[in-house]
């Protein structure tokens, strides 16, 4: 059978699985559709999380990332994993216990205040769409590539589908479709993996055949062979990476206290029974990410080893097929510079004839390593599983911040539990149409972008809810001054130094690299506009009131894994 | 101050001491041995891996995965301490 046909039949099933799921789990309440009843089971609400939190930029382009980077890639892994432990340690069991909807729920009850509510729903706005947009660009790429429709036609498919079951089941067809999609992502992801380790070191285990001795009775190491080939071509040892260490540090950082600081991760722990339950949760969500999180650089080291012996220095005209299938979708560019048939793939870009886009490396991977069709086809499922589960759960914040934060809590209190119901589908809606137009129609700083998230992330939710919990004393005053001074001076330095607006315009912003604060780049920035708005808050609650008693005694109440409402009653 | 509010107070200082322990470990392993002190570890390897890229691609994570279940365990058997389980 074709690529084509074994594509056709495996998304198919997939997809007829995901929607079967969705009309067994409508929601009937706002509660189930906001935080799926509130009884989901810790293992179901890991994997669930573990998809959510797993993108299309997870699945398809991060490995690709790594082996362009080498060491550096490291922020990534470390990053977007490292975050979980602030999760299950910091926040999770004590906003469980809370025990309400939405994130700028607590912030909002936390510093009664309808002002810290308001500037919350606005950072969840903007993170959940930013990222949301990608999500829909990174369907509409999968289908076009592997189901040769118009990029167009596929982020359509792709909205319908994820409308289907969102607006249908809410966060308990969310969680449910999660689960299924958790468990075809990761099978994708490995089958290809496992394959290539066997051929490339004889090694079963991707993590382990990593570091493991070549397959070809040389004795060399892996890792050793592809440090030896990277320097050949001029570029830096794979094992050490490029950038300083103070940004290394700075982005990792900042991507760990970003992804604690989601929305849409965060929500996920008021799904759970228990508090008991949160930290479990946590923890399995964790353990089911570091499968693929610790797979993603072995392949990175597989595919580049692979992809130098193929191309460099061989001659253009015998590349095998899959070379000139990709050189169509434009992900791989070949540019005979010196008119010699061959193709120099080296550092030196006036050089450098081959340009490779990251996202080939995992796509293309099976081709490259000459497995079977249906692993090819396996591969467009699990893509597909990975953005259309992201999606889902933003989308789902950016309903619930819409319906039950702006509506239900500031518009109209007194709307009725069916109306909040409708004012949740309908806002589900708009905002798949609203993602669906920037995946049709893609900002050019989509990736820029998602960087910003975690950033904002960073700057905003994470010190506002931190002192929410460890520090009693916190008041509105200091809070709401510290995420609005935090957010600003992220926007600030992203716009200067990412977008170079105020010296004009994108072109030169590679030159404002000497002018960093501290060496640290935009993505890194996070972490310095995190400080600042703990130091903001820290200082402007000196100076201002206490919070009010009933306050303080709600922050003991959730310092308590038991019993709602045992400890406000001394 | 009532028998239940010492046992909150009580309570939440093991609660602080845990996290303290388990956030030191997991800042060395991840920005101590994958960042600041990595240069220093490649010198060593195991199998192909000089050890500081190990910690930095792949060990950080395992030891992320590892913190959260301790965590799990300790916090457990505190809340049964103070009869705060559920």
């Amino acid at each position: 059978m074709t690529v084509q046909t074994w594509t056709y039949i495996i998304v198919g099933i997939t997809f007829a699985l995901y929607i079967g799921i969705a009309i067994w789990s409508r929601a009937g309440t706002t509660k189930e559709f906001y935080i799926a009843g509130g009884g989901v089971s810790p293992l179901a609400n890991g994997m669930a999380t573990a998809a959510d939190w797993m993108s299309a930029a997870s699945f398809i382009s991060m490995a690709g990332l790594i082996s362009f980077m080498g060491y550096d890639g490291a922020v990534y892994l470390m990053g977007w994993t490292g975050g979980y432990v602030l999760l299950a340690l910091l926040l999770a069991p004590y906003l469980r216990k809370f025990g309400k909807f939405t994130v700028p729920d607590f912030i909002g009850d936390r510093y009664y205040s309808k002002t810290a509510r308001t500037v919350a729903v606005i950072c969840a706005l903007i993170v959940s769409f930013t990222y949301v947009a990608g999500q829909m660009r990174g369907v509409g790429v999968v289908f076009s590539r592997f189901l040769e429709v118009n990029i167009n036609t596929g982020v359509i498919i792709g909205m319908v589908i994820v409308l289907f079951y969102a607006v249908l089941g809410g966060m308990k067809g969310i969680t449910y479709t999660q689960v299924a999609q958790y468990c075809v992502l990761i099978f994708a992801f490995m089958v290809p993996a496992i394959f290539i380790s066997i051929q490339m070191t004889g090694n079963v285990i991707p993590q382990l055949g990593m570091g493991g001795t070549l397959s070809d009775g040389s004795g060399t190491y892996l890792l050793d062979k592809l440090n030896g080939l990277s320097t050949e071509l001029g570029f830096a040892e794979y094992t050490s990476g490029t950038k300083s260490m103070a940004d290394v540090f700075a982005i990792t950082l900042a991507l760990m206290v970003g992804t604690a600081g989601l929305p849409h991760v965060i929500v996920r722990f008021f799904t759970v029974k228990k508090v008991k339950d949160a930290r479990k949760s946590a923890g399995l969500a964790l353990l089911f990410i570091a499968i693929l999180y610790t797979t993603a650089p072995a392949i990175a080291v597989f595919a580049r080893t692979n992809l130098i012996q193929t191309v460099s220095n061989k001659e253009y005209v015998n590349m095998p097929e899959w070379f000139s299938k990709w050189e169509e979708t434009g992900l791989l560019k070949y540019d005979d510079k010196n008119e010699d048939g061959v193709i120099q793939y080296v550092a030196d870009a006036s050089k450098n004839e081959l340009i490779i886009d990251n996202d080939i490396m995992v796509l293309a991977n099976p081709e490259i390593a000459n497995l079977p069709n249906w692993v090819i086809a396996l591969l467009a499922a699990g893509a597909l599983a990975a953005a259309l589960s992201t999606a889902a759960g933003l989308l789902l914040v950016i309903s619930s911040s819409v319906s039950h934060d702006l509506i239900k809590k500031m518009i109209n209190p007194n709307i009725s539990e069916k109306g909040e119901l409708w004012a949740a589908r309908i806002s589900a809606t708009v905002a798949v149409c609203i993602a669906g137009y920037f995946g049709i129609n893609p900002p050019g700083f989509v990736a820029a972008v998602v960087a910003l998230a975690f950033g904002l992330a960073a700057a905003s939710f994470f010190p506002a809810i931190i002192m929410g919990i460890f520090y009693k004393k916190m008041n509105k005053e200091g809070a709401i001054s510290g995420m609005i001074v935090g957010m600003l001076l992220m926007l600030f330095y992203m716009l200067k130094f990412k977008f170079g607006i105020f010296d004009g315009g994108k072109e030169i912003v590679a030159t404002l690299k000497e002018d960093w604060w501290f060496g640290i780049s935009p993505e890194g920035f996070g972490t310095i506009a995190m400080l600042v708005n703990f130091a903001v808050a820290l200082i402007v609650n000196k100076f201002t009131k206490e919070p009010p008693q009933y306050v303080q005694d709600i922050v003991e109440h959730i310092r308590i894994p038991s019993g709602a409402g045992e400890a406000t009653d001394h | 101050m009532s028998e239940k509010q010492k046992h909150a107070t009580a309570y939440w200082k093991e609660n602080l001491r845990y996290l303290v322990i388990l956030l030191v470990i997991w800042f060395a392993v991840s920005y101590g041995a994958g960042i600041l002190f990595k240069d220093a570890l490649d010198a060593f390897k195991i199998g192909g891996f000089p050890l500081g890229f190990w910690f930095a691609q792949q060990g950080s994570i395992y030891v992320f995965v590892i913190l959260i279940f301790v965590y799990v365990r300790l916090m457990n058997k505190l809340d049964k301490k103070y009869g705060f389980n559920e």
